[in-house]
């Protein structure tokens, strides 16, 4: 079957910047995103959990975008405005897809 | 003296206290002991709604009076001026950066709805009533603390703090407030007919409901203060422990001179002497993420809650009998 040549970004950030980096990538001409949970972790702040928390503050979510690669830059530019000052990890890998015209 | 004993040893010995040391004890320890995130969501929901419901209908039974405006005006001040005293004194105690005592500020000018909710299960037991419109109260004081550390910020510090033209809207309809309103709105306007038609679930269970509550307050408590001991240094837990007892201080003054029952003032002081930690924290996030959110989760959470929990609201209610012999 054939395939196509995709860039799939995954952003984990902190859970109250969640609507303001959808919004930015929605801008930037995104035509999808999933938003996972993310139930704990480590990192330079420090270990953390979701465990019993009822405020947004101490969570990460994690927003994975798969787009053609032509559109990498706009959305790294769009994503940065946001998680520039922020806890948080951007990671860019190569992937392949069925319906490109769906990216 | 011997009464106030009597009265913190009864507190400190009441299940809801007992299941918040049960939980600290159980996060030191480091038991798996764990409440899943929705379902301490679920039990935060339930004591939202509840306190809301049951303030609205005390209000609907009581009537209102010129009192409740001026509360609503002392619970305003009071919120705006204490990140101003906190900051001053985070600066002069603990030497922190401008960015983290601004952060911890706005916390101290914020509250805990827990707290509250404790206070008002202790004044209970006590047999001693307050004005339902408390909770009104406890809902405009959440947010001009978080105005107040910002103006901290753009004063004295780089600017670095970034005031999004969404945060306001954020920190007015953040989840907490928006349900404690409304149910208070809700409990004022079907008053005791309502309270009546739900009263199995919102009275009956309430005491177990909280229990269980501090019982994960207690797990989050004590997991942030095992993680975060490096950042506590002993000057800023002295301020967690002092910092209470100047806000239940101005909040005294302020109830004694509006003319509160002698319940409202133990929780206006309450209130004053409680920090945030959902709104603020949140916000803090959003305009000031330079901030160590250790710093200030743990100090609110793991120092001040506790302090107020076990020893700070039988203090208060104590100075209140003192006073005005309740």
């Amino acid at each position: 079957m054939e395939t196509h040549q995709a860039k799939r970004v995954e952003i984990t950030i902190e859970a109250v910047m969640e609507n303001r980096l959808t919004k930015a990538l929605l801008d930037a001409g995104v035509t999808g995103f999933t938003i996972l949970p993310v139930l704990g972790g480590s990192g330079r702040s420090g270990h953390w959990s979701r465990e019993g928390q009822v405020t947004r503050a101490g969570g990460m979510v994690s927003v994975i975008c798969i787009i053609r690669p032509d559109r990498l830059d706009s959305l790294l530019e769009a994503a940065f405005s946001v998680v520039d000052r922020h806890i948080g990890v951007v990671s860019v890998v190569d992937c392949e897809v069925l319906r490109a015209e769906r990216f | 003296m011997s009464d106030m004993l009597a009265l913190a040893v009864g507190n400190l010995l009441s299940p809801i206290i007992l299941f918040f040391v049960l939980g600290f004890a159980a996060a030191f320890a480091r038991s798996d002991l764990s409440i899943p995130e929705a379902v301490a969501k679920g039990l935060s929901l339930y004591l939202l709604f509840a306190i809301g419901f049951k303030g609205g209908a005390s209000v609907a039974a009581h009537g209102i009076d010129a009192t409740l405006l001026l509360s609503l005006g002392a619970g305003i001040v009071l919120s705006f001026a204490m990140p101003i005293i906190a900051f001053g004194l985070l600066r002069l105690m603990s030497g922190l950066s401008v960015t983290d005592a601004a952060a911890v500020a706005g916390h101290y000018g914020s509250i805990s709805i827990v707290t509250f909710v404790a206070a008002s299960s202790v004044l209970q037991g006590a047999g001693i009533a307050s004005e339902g419109y408390m909770v009104a109260v406890a809902a405009v004081m959440e947010a001009p603390a978080i105005l107040s550390a910002l103006w901290i910020i753009a004063r004295f510090g780089q600017s670095s703090a970034k005031m999004e033209s969404g945060l306001i809207r954020e920190i007015l309809l953040n989840g907490s407030i928006v349900l404690l309103v409304g149910s208070f709105l809700i409990g004022w306007i079907t008053g005791d007919e309502g309270l009546d038609m739900i009263a199995p679930f919102i009275v009956a269970p309430f005491q177990g409901v909280l229990c269980l509550f501090l019982l994960d307050m207690g797990l989050v408590a004590g997991r942030g203060l095992r993680e975060a001991r490096s950042v506590l240094r002993p000057a800023l837990f002295l301020f967690g422990v002092l910092m209470p007892p100047i806000g239940a201080t101005l909040g005294l003054g302020f109830g004694l001179l509006l003319g509160l029952s002698p319940g409202g003032v133990v929780l206006l002081m309450t209130l004053a002497a409680s920090a945030s930690y959902i709104a603020v924290p949140a916000a803090m996030r959003v305009a000031l993420p330079e901030a160590n959110p250790s710093i200030y989760l743990t100090l609110s959470l793991g120092v001040t809650f506790p302090f107020n929990l076990t020893l700070g609201i039988p203090l208060y209610l104590a100075v209140v009998r003192a006073l005005t012999g309740a």
